[in-house]
């Protein structure tokens, strides 16, 4: 028999379809409802993905680790879909729907006006997100990436105007020829492993030999594309900060875990197919993701030293984050690897409140308020007025300069990796982990760990200058009115970093085992196949 | 018939790229139908070309897997037709949109210089 337990795999991306797709039937009128049915939503996503953390980082007898295989249908895999929850898929789980909690909470204030159909949109993007996060099927990883992007491209064009809709023109028409790409990749592995499921293709790959071997790498190199467009890898990433800039304050704010998705994959499937047991095949791209990343780091530094508004900064610190994942994972040592598990958790929060941040410092500034006038204006609704009122005068914190610049200050200090936030934490142990390896250092590791040094101290100069000049610089302009739901969310992603710090030592044990366990792919066939070690299949799966 | 099918694919493919790098979003447009078709088309020969043979077993008994076309491809390019459809929609949409508020059909939203 199945445990009940088990079941949880599921709800992250039953829940939010189901309650979406309900809300679809409600008026625009009746926003108190389904404004109370989303946040319940996305709160019991935050304890779900709480709980799969706990579940997975629970040894199971003398394993590493419990993950559960959830065969959608019950049809034994490979044969059918699997659900597959390790350590790895329930951490990007929670740091979605801490993502989305702070999200939505901050579009609470007034974003959730400016557009129809905000909520489910929003929630179909989650079910995509935990969708892409939690499948062991390929072609089932296509349809949940389709799910998040068609959901997305409704969210770019939240709050209408035409930047968003220029933005948009770009953003639709990349991802889609990425998706047909992506459909390319995988119908080659199927037609040379004759399989879908990830933990399956990985135990073929050692098999394969050379004719086979090469039309296989061929598609995975396609399927890399895909990813790597997604992730914003160097010379495919130039979409990424026009669209984040564009689009509205939360949606920007929930897109910063969407190049990590592509990350995800890219991790996953690499080490999977191309890992040291790999046979022929072993470390195959790994030059590709390692230079790629490097670039993307020069780039995306470039990016924020030249940037001129505050959201085109957090688009290319987007760009620096994935680039330096992407060369971590390029490295192929998982001790790098652990840090920078560390490093994406940190880096998509702190990067989440910035964009949330931004729209507050820049309410002072009497810039890019008029999009969000206009909107309302085209979708508003008569009894809208009344709220309305309430809105525009909203409640003027006391000395709000001093804690929207103390959250800047943080933020600044996350990105930039400085001592005494989390940030340091994790770029700490990609460092150390570079510059440990068995005594001596390969002349390209020096590029990452220089590169990994400049990135933060460009990012610090940048942010700084900005900072001074939205924050500190007397201009005249009216003091910011910021609402206590708005700053909430942007105190609760800080206060998380902080923690993060804290509790450094849990965590970053947590992030080890990970990366421990992404290296033995064979392990993980072997307990998603059911073919080994006793895993927690139920037994009415057999056949 | 393999040499029809891949050059069917290959002009198709080759067709819907040179569109989507033209400057026009109805050429775009175009072109990421062309290019979804080459990919369906593609998905389809992944199962290997068989002529005559139906995708189902025949009833009571196991079927001989050489007098059988792979169904699970066919599975796959219904899915990728019907996402392909709905964002061929989707993207229209935005076209449009992008159209009436730039006052151009240009893919940048303003003629280029």
């Amino acid at each position: 028999m199945r445990s009940p337990v088990d079941h949880l795999v599921i709800a992250p991306i039953l829940l939010p379809l189901a309650v979406g797709a309900f809300m679809l039937l409600l008026g625009e009128r009746r926003r108190r409802i389904k404004m109370a049915l989303s946040l319940g939503t996305v709160a019991a996503l935050l304890v779900i993905s709480m709980a799969l953390v706990a579940i997975a980082n629970t040894p199971v007898g003398d394993r590493w680790s419990s993950l559960i295989v959830y065969p959608l249908g019950n049809w034994p895999p490979p044969f059918g879909i699997v659900l597959v929850a390790d350590r790895l898929s329930a951490l990007m789980l929670l740091v979605t729907s801490i993502l989305g909690c702070a999200a939505l909470v901050f579009s609470l204030a007034r974003w959730h006006r400016a557009g129809p159909r905000f909520y489910t949109l929003f929630l179909f993007l989650l079910t995509g997100l935990n969708g892409a996060f939690l499948t062991g099927d390929l072609f089932n990883l296509f349809v949940f990436f389709e799910i998040l992007l068609a959901a997305s491209y409704g969210l770019v064009l939240h709050g209408s105007g035409t930047a968003r809709v220029r933005a948009g023109l770009h953003y639709i028409p990349i991802n889609l020829v990425a998706s047909s790409l992506f459909l390319v990749g995988v119908s080659l592995i199927y037609g040379v492993t004759g399989t879908l499921n990830m933990a399956d293709v990985g135990r073929m790959v050692p098999a394969l030999s050379s004719p086979s071997l090469v039309l296989f790498e061929i598609g995975a190199g396609i399927l890399g594309v895909a990813f790597l467009v997604k992730a914003g890898m160097w010379p495919l990433s130039f979409w990424l900060p026009t669209t984040y800039a564009a689009a509205s304050t939360p949606v920007a704010a929930m897109f910063a875990i969407m190049t990590k998705v592509g990350v995800y994959v890219i991790l996953r499937l690499f080490l999977l197919a191309f890992g040291e047991e790999a046979g022929a095949a072993a470390g195959f791209g790994a030059e590709w993701l390692y230079f790629g990343g490097l670039a993307t780091i020069v780039f995306g530094a470039i990016g924020v030293l030249a940037s001129q508004s505050l959201q085109r900064l957090g688009g290319y610190s987007v760009l620096v984050s994935s680039g330096t994942l992407l060369a971590a994972i390029g490295t192929g040592n998982s001790a790098v690897i652990s840090g920078a598990l560390f490093y994406l958790v940190v880096s998509t929060l702190a990067i989440c409140a910035y964009f949330l941040l931004v729209e507050l410092v820049e309410r002072g500034r009497q810039a890019g308020a008029d999009v969000l006038a206009v909107s309302q204006e085209v979708f508003g609704d008569p009894d809208d007025e009344i709220e309305d009122e309430e809105d525009e005068v909203g409640v003027a914190i006391p000395a709000t300069i001093a804690m929207l610049g103390g959250a800047f200050v943080a933020c600044t200090v996350l990105l930039a990796g400085l001592p005494p936030l989390s940030g340091f934490i994790a770029k700490f142990a990609m460092l150390s982990a570079l510059l440990n390896e068995a005594g001596s250092i390969k002349p390209d590791d020096w590029a990452f760990v220089i590169l990994l040094m400049l990135s933060g101290f460009i990012t610090l100069v940048a942010m700084s200058r900005s900072g001074i000049r939205a924050l500190w610089v007397p201009s005249g302009d009216e003091i910011p009115r910021v609402r206590a739901i708005e700053i909430l969310p942007i105190g609760a992603l800080l206060f998380i970093c902080v923690g993060l710090t804290i509790l450094g030592g849990p965590a970053m044990r947590y992030m080890e085992a990970t990366a421990q366990v992404l290296y033995w792919p064979q392990v993980y066939a072997q307990d998603v196949l059911g073919t080994g070690a006793p895993v927690r299949v139920p037994s009415e799966a057999a056949p | 018939m393999e040499i029809v099918l891949s050059l069917g694919i290959g002009i198709l493919a080759a067709s819907g790229v040179w569109l989507v790098l033209r400057p026009r979003t109805f050429q775009v447009i175009i072109g990421l139908s062309l290019i979804s078709y080459a990919v369906n088309l593609f998905i389809f020969s992944m199962g290997r070309v068989t002529l005559d043979a139906p995708p189902i077993l025949a009833p009571g008994g196991i079927g001989d897997p050489t007098k059988m076309a792979d169904p699970l491809p066919q599975a796959l390019v219904l899915t990728a037709i019907v996402i392909g459809f709905a964002m061929t929609a989707l993207f229209l949409v935005v076209l449009l949109a992008a159209r009436g508020r730039t006052g151009t059909d240009h893919v940048d939203g303003r003629e280029a210089e």
